[in-house]
């Protein structure tokens, strides 16, 4: 929120620097955002008298002898049309700063510097300025907007900085206002926290006004639905002359974004800056059968307002209404059938408080925005509801617009919007929370300036809660006025001195899931984290069919886009997605994986909490080399440091794996339970998306991996009695697999410790539909050490079994 | 005879003279040393056609050649094999400055790496880790944090709902309703995890992570949140980093407050990264509100506490200086190979 310091001023006598004004609001909870000086961009352009004015013959310009007193008279050439010997104009000196316009001398386009230059061969040294080009416009400065020169008045000091004449030396605080705090949201609000911050009179504005005695028969105001709007005031203002509004309104309208219209609306928006209480004006002709009547709008009712859009309600939408139709967006937007315009006399002032929460939904749901709508939706107090019209009131027979008749109307659920609230606390328990002792001085001197009406009896600390201060309700709440007040400087660091002593740390589950990271990164791999949302785009790009399993994914009701619309089911897209995007900037290879949830429900908009699994990610890329088995020794280092035994199977219906290669892809398991695949991206996939490249791609389902994820330590001792290895080469089909020929071989030979194959053969030296296969085996006994006798057998019988089960021969 | 011998010991040496290989020489060695061929092995059997006054003085001769000749071919093979060693060596020459090959080394994520960091902090000062659903129910999300009905943190703008009841949560926080309606004081947990909000630009992801603490016992005070988060950006940042407190909202804490860390580039004169205010905001906490407490079933007359929560991609980007969210989410490796623990 934009709050001019010279605003400020009018409620609170600021004596320090608006640095340190600054400093003190920061202090007390309001970040100052950023402070600017109004004239920031403006330098060196001080008044300027010009002595004499020669037109420059065949030209529109005229060369000037300008007194710049202190600075010197220096000669400066000046193309506008209201120049004269005599008058005083802000004059920029060499080495000034100023705004650059366009030829149109109204459109800024940056500042510039002022040089020394000659013009038709005259000499200038310096510029005289409009009132656009220091930065002005016609709100701010009145005539700022003339094409020409800034005329400044008589009495401006010859050679005086320009900027405190024209008002160029305000600053501007723009504030960021915390939630709880929607009584600061105006300018009013912010000067009773720095009164109380300096400890500084709260000077009000004043709310009297005279009425003329006159009374509107037979008007009425109807509150229907006061769930929505528990105040409704509203008030005749009648005789009313539309003019412009005076200078000091405009300008501190201009100086917080808000342009001029005429007196009537600029009153509305003046007490909506200033008290922070949105108004209405509602031109009394055209309210129909003499009333006001707010309510839910009915269905399809249309209203068209001020911008002359048009829409259509339905019953979450409030509305005011005449005898007939409506003639307002509840707190949003006027209607256009009851806008004030040049020739209205009769005015309605509307007052009234709207629940922030309807007025929000209206206003996000019809898109309809405005200052007013913004300022409901933080939440508006009673109290400003009040002390709002009133202000307005008093404006008008200030500014003489109109005369304030005894016609005012209020209907309310509460009572009295200016009471305050008795409010008791026990002090040290407050100083228990904070874990400091306030002084009691300074607890009443802090509550005191906030206007509490503090006193203390003991421990019992009482006060009256003003009734713009809704946020304050119990000890904690006046635990953080007093610390914000008093200084968190005052907060003594202690290292939790009363706590019990507890236990800390990871758990089992979360320390495995820590090494199942620190084992996959000792594979070579980085950790990665995609976003839990992705598109159902995505899952076509794996060609996932739609009535796959993974196709049941949850669907945000309000996603940012469709790309980022449904829940992941599985992770492997992201993964293809990562790989994608590195291969396309030029990183030729690299390993990755993640470690993340899957969402899992049976309803796209599930109500109750669904399922959510763990899982683990692998992605490796590379022009070309890597393979299916560089990722089954990925999975292979993870089961050796988990002591696990992976068992990997072709799957029995590869278009469950539409994405992979079908013959280069498998499910693993893990004690007969299906945990997850491996495979190599599917050649049309790799070809489309990373062309010269090959990825190996797995997913495993941590959830169900976890439960084994935690087995302790088992030492098995040495062998006592030697190793002894026999390799043999076998001539098998190629549709037989290695596991079946491994797990022939142990069932044959008990002393058969460990199997390994060491070579593939397939090609001319055998015969076509083959493969030979080279086997390490090692046998042992943990009882006598096995004789050459006793070995040869064990090889005879597993070949033998080897022979009848897979037709194999020795070669 | 001695003329003999000193034949015998010229022609050895010329012999040695032409070999370069110590395996010719082991052959050479051999036709004059072997115990049974050897030529210098036959001299000796001559002996015993000589008389027997002449023996000594030839068998004394004889064992000086013999001792010469084991001289001088233990020299003759260590010179060649050193000569050898040296030409082998001087063949086997590396370019040690040829790369070797790849042998990866990954590496944790730097939010990983981050939410180890803390944890490992926090898990000394006795906090253990909770980590809830991520689709969370509005109750623990908002309701039971004391978040009204109508509180602008609740539209459909901030939160992503994936049904009127169900909504991906906004703050790991909802996390400490879970642990406290179902531990007693004292409770010292830290929930760290993924939170989503609709918001998408250069500093903001829709999904982020968060990491929570949460403490609640008897007699904890706003000064122990300090002093606990002093020894927090003291390890994350630095031995002589400072925080500070400053006034702020957050619904379910009472008072609450933003907290800063004094500039850890600059040691708080200034600079780009404290955008010269010396100061760098870190986090939001303060003390557990008392609906929170009493939502949760603990009494708040009995026990206070206080909560903090910090965005871990913050924490990394300001550690490691990373510009843009957004680079966390991309998986590039030229990034994620940058965050070696």
């Amino acid at each position: 929120m934009i709050v001019p310091l010279s605003w400020l001023k009018e409620y609170v006598d600021i004596d320090v620097t608006p640095q340190e004004l600054e400093t003190k609001l920061f202090d007390c909870g309001f970040e100052v955002e950023t402070l600017t000086e109004l004239g920031a961009e403006i330098s060196g352009v001080v008044v300027g008298l010009v002595e004499q004015c020669e037109p420059i013959p065949e030209t529109h310009l005229s060369v000037c002898q300008v007194d710049c007193g202190e600075h010197g008279k220096f000669q400066i050439c000046c193309g506008a049309d209201n120049v004269r010997a005599g008058g005083k104009y802000p004059a920029a000196l060499v080495g000034a700063q100023v705004y650059a316009t366009a030829k149109d001398h109204v459109t800024i386009e940056g500042t510039m510097k002022i040089k020394k230059g000659k013009l038709k061969g005259f000499e200038s040294q310096g510029m005289l300025c409009s009132g656009i080009e220091i930065g002005l416009n016609e709100d701010l400065y009145p005539g700022a907007e003339y094409c020409g020169l800034l005329v400044l008045p008589d009495d401006a000091p010859v050679g005086a900085d320009i900027k405190p004449i024209v008002g160029l030396d305000d600053w501007m605080y723009d504030i960021s206002i915390t939630a709880n705090r929607p009584d600061c949201m105006s300018v009013l609000g912010i000067a009773r926290e720095v009164a109380a911050a300096l400890g500084k009179p709260l000077k009000m504005p004043a709310v009297d006004y005279k009425t003329d005695g006159t009374t509107l028969g037979g008007f009425k105001v109807t509150v229907e639905d006061a769930d929505l709007c528990p105040r409704y005031q509203a008030h005749y203002v009648r005789n009313v002359k539309i003019a412009q509004s005076p200078a000091w309104m405009r300008r501190r309208l201009a100086l917080v974004g808000i342009r001029s219209i005429s007196n009537i609306v600029d009153i509305t928006n003046y007490v909506l800056k200033e008290i922070g209480q949105p108004m209405h004006a509602f031109d009394l002709r055209q309210l129909e059968e003499k009333q006001i009547i707010v309510r839910r709008a009915k269905q399809d009712e249309t209203i068209v307002t001020l911008d002359e859009k048009e829409f259509k309600l339905n019953p979450n939408n409030l509305v005011i209404c005449d005898g007939r139709k409506p003639v307002a967006l509840a707190g949003i937007m006027g209607g256009l059938n009851s806008e004030i315009k040049d020739d209205t006399t009769d005015v309605v002032f509307e007052s009234a408080k709207f629940m922030r929460d309807n007025v929000r939904k209206t206003s996000r749901a019809l898109g309809q925005h405005s200052d007013s709508s913004q300022r409901f939706e933080k939440g508006v107090d009673e109290y400003a509801t009040q002390l709002g019209l009133k202000r307005a009131l008093h404006l008008i027979d200030e500014l003489g617009c109109g005369s304030v008749t005894d016609s005012g109307y209020a209907e309310a659920v509460s009572a009295d919007p200016a009471a305050t609230r008795p409010l008791t606390v026990s002090i040290a328990q407050i100083n228990a929370l904070l874990g400091i002792t306030v002084p009691d001085g300074e607890i009443l001197r802090i509550l005191k300036n906030l206007d509490f009406a503090p006193s203390i009896d003991g421990d019992k600390l009482s006060m009256q809660v003003p009734p713009y201060r809704e946020d304050i309700e119990n000890a904690p709440d006046i635990a953080e006025e007093l610390i914000r007040m008093y200084g968190y400087s005052h907060i003594i660091p202690t290292f939790l001195a009363a706590a019990s002593v507890t236990n800390g740390g990871r758990n089992t589950e979360q320390n495995s899931i820590l090494k199942l990271k620190r084992t996959l990164a000792a594979q070579g791999l980085y950790e990665a984290i995609h976003y839990s949302f992705y598109s159902p785009k995505d899952l076509d790009l794996l060609r996932i069919p739609q009535d796959a399993p993974q196709r049941q994914a949850i669907r945000i009701l309000n996603p940012i886009s469709e790309d980022l619309s449904i829940m992941r089911t599985m992770l492997a897209p992201s993964m293809l997605n990562a790989v994608i995007r590195n291969v396309r900037r030029g990183n030729d290879a690299g390993g990755l994986f993640e470690i993340a949830k899957t969402y899992h429900s049976a309803d796209e908009h599930p109500s109750e909490q669904p399922e959510e699994r763990e899982a683990l990610s692998i992605g490796l890329f590379d022009g070309g080399k890597i393979g299916f088995f560089d990722g089954k020794a990925v999975l292979e280092a993870l089961a050796e440091a988990f002591r696990l035994t992976f068992t990997y199977k072709k799957p029995e219906d590869p278009a469950k794996y539409p994405f992979l290669h079908p013959g280069m892809c498998a499910v693993v398991s893990l004690d007969g339970q299906e945990i997850g695949w491996i495979g190599m991206l599917a050649h049309d996939l790799t070809d489309a998306e990373v062309p010269e490249h090959a990825v190996c791609l797995a997913e495993l389902d941590l959830t169900a991996l976890r439960p084994f994820l935690s087995k302790p330590v088992a030492f098995e001792m040495l062998p006592k009695y030697p190793v002894e290895q026999r390799d043999i080469a076998l001539l098998v089909g190629e549709d037989v697999i290695c596991a079946d020929l491994e797990a022939c071989m142990k069932r044959s030979c008990k002393s058969l410790n460990r199997v390994q194959l060491f070579d593939v053969y397939k090609g001319k030296q055998i015969e076509a539909g083959k493969q030979s296969l080279a086997f390490s085996l090692w046998f042992r006994s943990d009882d006598h050490a096995l004789t050459d006798k006793e070995l040869d057998q064990f090889v005879a019988k597993i070949l033998k079994n080897l022979g009848k089960e897979f037709e194999a021969t020795q070669r | 005879m001695e003329k003999q011998i000193k034949a015998m010991r010229e022609k050895i040496e010329a012999a040695a003279a032409a070999i370069t290989d110590s395996k010719e020489m082991y052959q050479l060695r051999k036709q004059y040393l072997d115990n049974k061929a050897g030529q210098i092995s036959a001299l000796m059997k001559n002996m015993r056609d000589l008389a027997p006054e002449e023996r000594p003085a030839f068998g004394k001769i004889v064992n000086e050649l013999k001792t010469w000749a084991l001289d001088f071919f233990t020299a003759q093979d260590a010179r060649l094999k050193a000569a050898e060693l040296a030409k082998k060596n001087a063949a086997e020459q590396i370019d040690v400055t040829m790369p070797a090959p790849a042998n990866r080394c990954g590496a944790l994520h730097p939010n990983t790496l981050i939410a180890n960091e803390l944890i490992d902090i926090f898990a000394g000062m006795g906090f253990t880790i909770f980590e809830g659903p991520e689709i969370e129910n509005d109750y623990y999300n908002f309701t039971a944090l004391n978040t009204p009905k109508d509180h602008p943190a609740r539209d459909m703008q901030d939160t992503f709902y994936v049904s009127p009841e169900l909504l991906l949560r906004t703050q790991t926080s909802a996390g400490q309703i879970r642990v406290m309606e179902n531990a007693k004081p004292p409770i010292k947990i830290l929930s760290p995890g993924k939170v989503f909000r609709s918001d998408d630009d250069a500093t903001h992801s829709p999904m982020f992570s968060q990491m929570e603490g949460l403490v609640v016992d008897k007699g904890i005070t706003l000064c122990d949140l300090q002093g606990m988060l002093d020894v927090f950006a003291q390890n994350v940042f630095g031995k002589d980093v400072r925080t500070r407190l400053r006034p702020s909202y957050f619904p379910f804490t009472e008072p609450s407050v933003e907290v800063d860390v004094s500039c850890f580039e600059c040691g708080g004169k200034g600079c780009r990264l404290c955008k010269d205010t010396g100061w760098i905001e870190v986090l939001g906490a303060g003390m557990v509100n008392r609906k929170v407490l009493e939502n949760c079933g603990i009494d708040p007359d009995v026990y206070t506490g206080f909560a903090f929560g910090m965005g871990i991609e913050r924490i990394a980007m300001l550690k490691y200086g990373i510009p843009n969210i957004k680079m966390l989410f991309e998986s590039d490796v030229r990034v994620l190979s940058q965050f070696h623990e």
